[in-house]
């Protein structure tokens, strides 16, 4: 084991799979300089400007031209730099890479892994802050990672670089400099297995990503007030691990879910949703959740705090859950 | 090409190829028409010679990207034509198991990585595809076969720009029938167009008359050796017209009578007929072809309209490995 950043940890995940596998490279804008986050630092080094490649300001093609390589069968890591800049490459992720294996009856698996370093991170407005998640959740044909400690950066970004189904990879950016013990090596973490952080009777909490302190927080706040819950990382929304979350539930009785993106058609939405249709309204006495108002994230610092979780909110949220 | 022999074996060849796509695409839209063939589907007549003398020069291990016109790019790379008429019928034993219909074509085993729904989309997806087969040091070389509509959104000029940056084997190919679904081209394309935008970027591009089939084959015979040289990319701009409507159920009336007609007394197939008939190809030899082409397609049609619907399990494959309906269902 070794104690390391969570962008570290995601460097030393791909450097790994690129050593492992000569099929896979990294395209995207300032990679062969090691990327906007350090995250492919002396990486062209390593494997030369074929496997490393800085690539112009062109989303569209950046995403397009790592598909267009998988169906010569590479593995590209196609990096985003922020995830708000997937907006203008919707066409080649949504219609393109999410599609062409169903469309075209299964004669080519996309292997590609897309990295969007997403959600709100020191004051950079709305257009560098956002958490869409669910929209990729809604969407057939792609994997939606969201992992919030360096080990399982590490072990989702192995599994992902080796899965064969397209894997929209949502790097956690305001947790980047967050310290955390990997493996070495690193070993693959399944998709849709959640991680329990914290266990106890009174309520079930579902989270992920940046969420995942904040409410591991507000856990040990609680706990100090002799209120012990079960804090579920969902690690993926899709798969999600549905098995987890529900035989919490048949212990608990009651539901939290905790995310950074806007409340209204978040992913929370689904799991209260499906948590209601198998656990049953007479084995659930509350269902809630905890996220961001539908505004745009603003700029100003306090104005940014209104939209943000705390620690403080988990714990009001879950005790008027609990009716304590 | 220098024994004559050899010459018109080639343009006999080309001429067979025009003639099949021909024959393709009368039959599906009569069967269209019929109610027998679902959804949209948009049709090449009068433009065979833009696929078949591109893909003469194409190898088997080439790639090449189509749009949403793309029936004839299909059967010029060498794609089945009964597998591509049982996907138009959306039936078992299509290309796509029924998933995908006329503007989804797709035959990886000969090189075809599909015809795409969205204007441009093949574009990044070519040259990504060119920089993959640089990166294993392979010859192969990938065509990326687009319309004069596509040269007005983002991806032309992010596809050229990153093609000309890594000087990877790329042809593109603008099939430039002078109109955009139902809006003549120039009408809404600034400046001098294609070629010019092409040059500004570094792509070495001419326009050809791509209703001229030996014309077609010529310049795609150079284009392609200096792209597979390792020239980098090159633009072929093929002129042509779309004789039929935007999809089936356009008519196209818009378009004056007399335009039309005078873009049939331009018709590739019999312009190459004429050539042939010039070097000593009997009408009946010619006139067999056409037939042959019309039987083959004929017998697709009945095929397909008389094959099995796929089971509807089939609705529920090829999504993904992980977290498929399946999956879902099982929860």
């Amino acid at each position: 084991m070794v104690e390391v950043t969570l962008i570290e940890a995601s460097r030393r995940a791909a450097l790994q799979e690129m050593r492992r596998d000569a099929r896979v490279w990294v395209l995207g804008e300032d990679v062969a300089r090691g990327g906007l986050w350090g995250q492919y630092k002396d990486f062209l080094a390593e494997f030369g400007d074929q496997r490393v490649v800085s690539t112009p300001i062109s989303e569209s093609t950046i995403m397009g031209a790592g598909l267009g390589s998988a169906l010569v069968g590479q593995r590209p890591i196609i990096e985003m730099r922020i995830f708000d800049f997937v907006m203008c490459a919707m066409d080649e992720l949504v219609n393109q890479i999410a599609k062409i294996r169903y469309m075209f009856g299964g004669q080519a698996k996309p292997a590609v892994v897309v990295r969007m370093p997403h959600g709100m991170w020191r004051n950079s407005a709305a257009q560098h802050s956002q958490m869409l998640e669910a929209w990729f959740a809604h969407l057939p044909g792609v994997i939606v990672v969201t992992p919030a400690t360096p080990a399982d950066t590490a072990g989702l970004l192995v599994q992902a670089i080796r899965s064969d189904d397209p894997v929209l990879f949502f790097d956690p950016k305001d947790l980047f400099w967050v310290n955390g013990e990997i493996s070495e090596p690193i070993e693959p973490i399944p998709f849709g297995v959640a991680r329990k952080v914290t266990e106890g009777d009174a309520a079930t909490v579902v989270t992920w990503s940046a969420a995942v302190p904040v409410a591991t927080k507000g856990a040990e706040l609680l706990a100090a007030d002799g209120i012990k819950i079960d804090l579920l990382d969902l690690r993926t929304i899709w798969p999600w691990d549905q098995d987890a979350v529900i035989a919490s539930v048949n212990k608990t009785k009651r539901l939290l879910v905790v995310h950074e993106a806007v409340e209204v058609a978040g992913f929370g939405a689904e799991v209260v949703a499906r948590v209601v249709d198998q656990v049953g309204p007479a084995n659930l006495k509350a269902a809630k959740r905890l996220a961001s108002p539908r505004i745009p994230v603003p700029f100003s610092p306090p104005l940014e705090a209104e939209v943000r979780l705390s620690p403080e909110k988990v714990v009001s949220a879950v005790k008027a859950l609990i009716g304590a | 090409m220098s024994d004559p022999g050899d010459n018109l074996r080639r343009l006999t060849d080309l001429y067979r190829t025009m003639a099949r796509i021909r024959a393709f695409e009368e039959t599906a839209l009569e069967a269209h028409k019929a109610g027998e063939i679902p959804g949209p589907l948009h049709v090449s007549i009068g433009q065979e010679a833009v696929a078949a003398g591109v893909c003469l020069n194409l190898r088997k291990d080439d790639r090449l990207t189509s749009n949403h016109r793309g029936h004839g790019h299909a059967i010029a790379k060498g794609a089945d034509p009964k597998r591509m008429m049982l996907e138009l019928y959306g039936r078992d034993g299509g290309y796509c198991r029924g998933k995908g219909g006329s503007m989804h074509i797709a035959d990886f085993s000969v090189g075809m990585l599909g015809a795409n729904g969205v204007v441009a989309g093949g574009i990044p997806i070519a040259v990504g595809a060119a920089q993959g087969l640089k990166m294993q040091g392979s010859d192969a070389i990938v065509t990326c076969m687009f319309g004069d509509g596509a040269v007005n959104r983002g991806p032309f000029l992010e596809g050229l720009n990153w093609a000309v940056l890594f000087k990877l084997p790329v042809l593109f190919v603008c099939e430039d029938n002078g109109v955009a679904a139902f809006t003549r081209a120039e009408s809404v394309t600034a400046g001098p167009g294609v070629i010019d935008r092409a040059k500004a970027l570094g792509v070495a591009a001419i326009t050809v008359d791509g209703n001229n089939g030996m014309g077609v084959d010529d310049a795609a015979s150079t284009a392609v050796g200096a792209v597979r040289r390792g020239e980098g990319p090159h633009l072929l701009h093929l002129r042509t017209y779309r004789i039929t409507g935007h999809t089936s159920a356009d008519a196209a009336a818009w378009r004056p009578e007399e335009e039309v007609a005078e873009a049939r007394s331009r018709d590739p197939i019999a312009r190459l007929g004429a050539v042939l008939a010039e070097r000593g190809v009997g009408a009946g030899e010619l006139g067999k072809m056409i037939e042959n082409a019309r039987a083959e397609m004929a017998e697709a049609r009945s095929g397909a309209n008389a094959a099995a619907w796929p089971a509807a399990a089939v609705a529920f494959e090829d999504v993904q490995d992980t977290g498929a309906v399946a999956w879902s269902k099982s929860h």
